[in-house]
């Protein structure tokens, strides 16, 4: 929290991108969370992303459930829709937008606590539904608006500021998204922009379910010796399985760089994603593999980044589901409300 | 790129543009908030103490630290440094107790000084609270130099220069009037300890091209006529008056004629807008006072019917222009304009007839004075040489630092010491933390515009000579401007220890200064910052490898409107905002006792 706002100064060397839109554009509220908060990175790795790839605020709705990272919505993209909803229960108002409205850009905002604990079932079923949302967990391991105790993600063995130890196992969010078949699961670290912003942005251009774990730590109390999931700690730990890096349509062709050992998977809207192994072991196509390396890195203590799952065949909650092609803000009353003789028809149909 | 190092006092000093970019480095920043607060006299005693006369230079000063200030590169225009300077000096209270003590034992060294301007008068200020005695020798029969001859009362009033000039003056300065020097080997015998020579560059270029010695009776030099208006010995001029030149002499003589009658003022100009030498303020000054400023026109000659001037003959040229130089240039035709006087603004150049070229003083091809460019020594030991006539003309400010440069170099001289034995300037860091988001300074960003000096209306201003057009700054438009200075002593300093590399101070930067990233070769970092440094005259700074990752963090000076977010936003104090006091040596602070070395230990 700061006293001041964030000051609107125009200078020379501003950028802009295709939208003439400076990045500046794309920032929200002032954040009322503490000083050095992963969080507030992670927001602004989101104003970066969505500003790189000239998104216009008014096409996305940020959804949020409850909890410091669920107060995170109010601080990027002011011009855009949003809806902070009860604890947990972000997936379901999520699910309720998009059957309503499938041109959104959907960004669900969420902490470890409210995923993972209260919220872990409906984590479950956007996953396995394939909901076309970016489902990101700012995962700091604890429930940081109640002041700090262990949430579902803490490690076993791991210590409260006051020195208490979890005995607890711990849910990890991504090995989870990978047993439920979920179509796009990725971990990164808030410290680190350089792979964040990459991943947000694949995650918003992938046709579904984009879960990004985020260890986000939080400064006021999880950020001492014994945390494992502190600045200090999640530094040492890193291991990057793989680099992802989202060329836009436009420059697809200036920028075949030597693949390497680096796969390029074309997207419905004609933008790439490359998508490198930084590990010769490691697969993002195969759930075996992908449980396998997460599970052996486990053991080692050793916190997994990168894409590590991608399938972005797999069908979308619109196409299973049957959802409307136009979205309902769009239709007339009549086509809303067909009347009585259309239920009735309905009804008769089911007879 | 090696991590910076900031000991060194020109790093932060060079963050502070306008104090970097003022010849005598007033602290700036300083005054404004002293203004801010309502405090005008210690604002004016900040001002004093580098550049002498604040209330002067607060209407008149050339102001190089307003083309440098760091607003201008986030808004349309500069913070009104200078009219802010005025603020102070018109509201404060009487200074007299704040001035220095004039010893009444002297220290038995004599000082002679040619010329009263504000060269010499500098030198005197810094000279006489040490126990000197100072002579001033000055043609005129008033002090001031060319502030008093040449720049015109309506810019300058005679009371403010009197005040002014009189604080010097009344420390004792023995000030002969009337009393020009024409020989250098006379003074030399009189058996001063030093001499100071600021006499100005008191000679107006000619224009030597047909019809010019005909026409005499009717064509001025511009410096020579404005003195002669400014001592009353000239009160008329023609209704159609051609200005030659349009530097700043050729501002004071255009809006000088309107004065004294003329209706029709044309400002000649030999090349297009862009080229010229006057500030843009005195162009928009002299220009809403209806005078034309004509481009293109290179004189041809006088015109003379009857033995008196009827106008001139110009031609009108053509250039060529690429990147803002002229690459060639042609005449496209001549053209008669009626005028029935001319005034020749062309420039002035140093003379000195009156100093012996057997007396063993070096002069350059030129036949100007060599001088030594920090100690302000001559070729003669003990002569010094400050203000136009050391290196030519220049302004006020830039003789005023001569001043207190050359005093430093005497105080050393008729003591023994070398005249090189001079104190660099040092830095000071004080912190401005009050509270967790609170500093003891305003940290606000105030968005708004420049504000617009108001002038006398144009029915008034042309009644009297000396009516002043500047009305200065009223207390609403002051309490905007001074909210106006980004507060760029109030450095951004960073520990690297302390840094947990949590990002929060890059993400919260309102203008994208600070990155953390891999150190590499400077041009390299400047691509891969945040944004992009593209404004090479302006610092980098690298931190020390951080604890965590090795990285280092990079702060781009250019556009840092030292909000204290970075500082408010970072977690472990790892940037803090503090203020940086540069402090300058002056003659006073050099120790010249004999035994100064063993005092300190
Ligand atoms: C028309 C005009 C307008 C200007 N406007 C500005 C302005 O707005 N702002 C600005 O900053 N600068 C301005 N300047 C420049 C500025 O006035 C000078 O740079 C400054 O006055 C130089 O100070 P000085 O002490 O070196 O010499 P001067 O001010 O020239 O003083 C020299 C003094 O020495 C005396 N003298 C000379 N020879 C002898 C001798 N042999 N014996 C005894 N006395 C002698 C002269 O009479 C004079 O009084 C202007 C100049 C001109 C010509
Ligand atoms: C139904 C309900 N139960 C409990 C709470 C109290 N509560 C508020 S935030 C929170 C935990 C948030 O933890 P997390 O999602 O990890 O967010 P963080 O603050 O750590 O970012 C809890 C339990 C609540 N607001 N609503
Ligand atoms: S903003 Fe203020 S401190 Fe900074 S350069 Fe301008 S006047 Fe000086
Ligand atoms: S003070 Fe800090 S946050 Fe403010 S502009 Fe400067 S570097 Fe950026
Ligand atoms: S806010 Fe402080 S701790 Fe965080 S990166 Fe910046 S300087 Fe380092
Ligand atoms: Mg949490």
């Amino acid at each position: 929290m700061t006293y001041i706002a964030k000051p609107k100064v125009q200078w020379s060397g501003q950028r802009h991108n295709e939208l003439g839109l400076t990045i500046r554009d794309y920032e929200g509220g002032l954040s009322t969370l503490c000083a050095g908060c992963g969080h507030d990175s992670v927001t602004a790795a989101l104003v970066q992303a969505f500003w790189e790839l000239a998104i216009r605020p008014e096409q996305v709705i940020k959804l949020s459930g409850i909890g410091c990272s669920s107060k995170t919505p109010a601080y990027f993209l002011s011009g855009s829709h949003g809806f902070n909803s009860v604890h947990g229960r972000m997936p379901s108002v999520a699910t309720g937008a998009l059957a309503a409205n499938r041109d959104l850009i959907a960004v669900g905002i969420s902490g470890d606590g409210d995923s993972l604990s209260i919220g872990f079932g409906q984590f479950a079923h956007a996953v396995r539904r394939n909901l076309n949302v970016l489902y990101l967990i700012e995962n700091n391991g604890v429930y940081g608006l109640t002041k700090g105790q262990f949430s579902a993600s803490a490690d076993p063995g791991s210590k409260a500021k006051k020195g208490e130890e979890n005995r607890q196992q711990s849910i990890d969010p991504i090995a989870t998204a990978i047993t439920l078949g979920g179509s796009f699961a990725a971990r990164s670290f808030s410290g680190d922009k350089n792979q964040l912003v990459p991943l947000l942005k694949a995650g918003l251009t992938h046709p579904g379910c984009a879960v990004i774990d985020i260890i986000s730590p939080c400064v006021t109390f999880n950020d001492h010796d014994g945390s494992t999931k502190s600045y200090a700690y999640t530094r040492a730990h890193m291991e990057a399985a793989t680099f992802t890096d989202l060329v836009p349509p436009a420059k697809t062709i200036e920028t075949d760089y030597a693949e390497g050992d680096a796969t390029s998977i074309t997207l419905h809207d004609g933008s790439r994603l490359k998508l490198k192994k930084l590990d010769p072991e490691y697969d993002p196509g195969n759930r075996a593999v992908a449980l396998k390396f997460l599970e052996d890195h486990r053991v080692r203590g050793q916190i997994v980044t990168g894409l590590l799952y991608l399938d972005s065949d797999m069908p979308d909650f619109h196409a299973v589901s049957g959802t409307s092609k136009k979205p309902l803000t769009s239709m007339s009353h009549d086509e809303l409300n067909p009347g009585a003789d259309a239920l009735a028809k309905l009804q008769e149909s089911m007879r | 790129m090696k991590p910076t190092d900031t000991s060194n006092p020109d790093y932060f000093h060079r963050v502070v543009d306008c104090q970097w970019g003022c010849p005598a480095h007033t602290d700036i920043p300083e005054y404004i908030r002293l203004i801010a607060q309502g405090q005008f006299t210690d604002a004016y005693m900040v001002n004093r103490q580098s550049n002498v006369f604040p209330g002067i230079l607060g209407r008149v000063c050339d102001r190089p630290c307003e083309p440098v200030c760091r607003r201008a590169r986030v808004d349309e225009k500069p913070v009104a440094i200078c009219r802010l300077k005025r603020v102070a000096a018109d509201h404060k209270d009487d200074i007299q107790d704040r001035l220095p003590e004039i010893p009444t034992r002297k220290n038995g060294k004599k000082i002679a000084l040619v010329g009263a301007g504000c060269a010499s008068l500098t030198v005197c200020n810094d000279l006489m609270p040490l126990g000197y005695e100072c002579t001033i020798f000055e043609a005129l029969q008033v002090p001031g130099g060319l502030m008093r001859s040449n720049i015109p009362a309506f810019r300058l009033p005679a009371e403010i220069l009197d005040e002014e000039i009189g604080y010097i003056t009344d420390m004792g300065v023995d000030l002969r009037l009337n009393s020009p020097i024409d020989s250098l080997k006379a003074l030399l015998d009189e058996g001063y300890d030093a001499i100071f020579i600021g006499s100005g560059a008191p000679k107006g270029k000619e224009l030597d091209i047909p019809g010019r010695q005909e026409a005499d009776a009717n064509i001025h030099i511009g410096i020579e006529w404005l003195e002669s208006v400014a001592f009353g010995h000239t009160e008329k001029i023609g209704r159609k008056v051609l200005i030659i030149g349009v530097g700043n002499t050729a501002m004071d003589c255009c809006r000088t004629s309107l004065r004294l009658g003329a209706d029709d003022v044309k400002v000649m100009a030999r090349k297009p807008r862009g080229f010229f030498k006057a500030s843009d303020w005195e162009l928009e000054d002299a220009e809403e006072e209806q005078v034309e400023i004509v481009i293109n026109h290179s004189p041809k000659s006088f015109v003379v019917e009857d033995g008196r001037l009827t106008g001139m003959i110009f031609e009108v040229m053509e250039y060529d222009i690429e990147d803002g130089r002229i690459t060639d240039s042609r005449v496209i035709e001549e053209r008669f304009l009626e005028a029935d006087d001319v005034i020749l603004a062309i420039g002035q150049e140093t003379a000195f007839p009156w100093i012996e070229r057997d007396i063993g003083m070096e002069f350059n091809k030129w036949d100007e004075p060599v001088v030594d460019k920090t100690t302000y020594q001559s070729t003669i030991p003990g002569v010094f040489f400050g203000g136009d006539a050391a290196f030519g003309p220049e302004n006020i400010i830039w003789a005023v630092e001569h001043g207190h440069q050359a005093a430093i170099s005497i105080h050393n001289y008729v003591h023994g010491k070398s005249v090189n034995d001079r104190l660099p300037d040092r830095l000071n860091l004080v912190s401005r933390k009050m509270g967790i988001h609170e500093w003891s300074y305003s940290n606000y960003f105030e968005p708004a515009a420049r504000r617009k000096m108001e002038h006398v209306p144009l029915s008034e201003r042309f009644k009297n000579l000396g009516t002043e057009v500047e009305l200065g700054f009223d207390a609403e438009q002051t309490a905007c401007e001074v909210e106006r200075c980004l507060n760029c002593d109030i450095q951004t300093v960073f520990t690297d220890k302390l840094c947990i590399e949590c990002d929060a101070c890059v993400d919260i930067c309102p203008t994208q200064c600070l990155t953390i990233t891999e150190p590499g070769p400077e041009e390299d970092l400047r691509t891969r910052l945040t944004a992009p440094a593209d404004n090479t005259e302006q610092l980098l700074f690298l931190s020390g490898p951080l604890e965590q990752t090795g990285r280092a963090m990079v702060k781009d000076e250019n556009v840092c409107v030292h909000c204290g977010l970075c500082a408010e936003r970072c977690p472990t104090a790892a940037w803090d905002m503090q203020k940086s006091i540069i402090d300058i040596a002056y003659a006073k602070d050099h120790d010249v006792s004999p035994c100064a070395a063993r005092q300190t230990g």
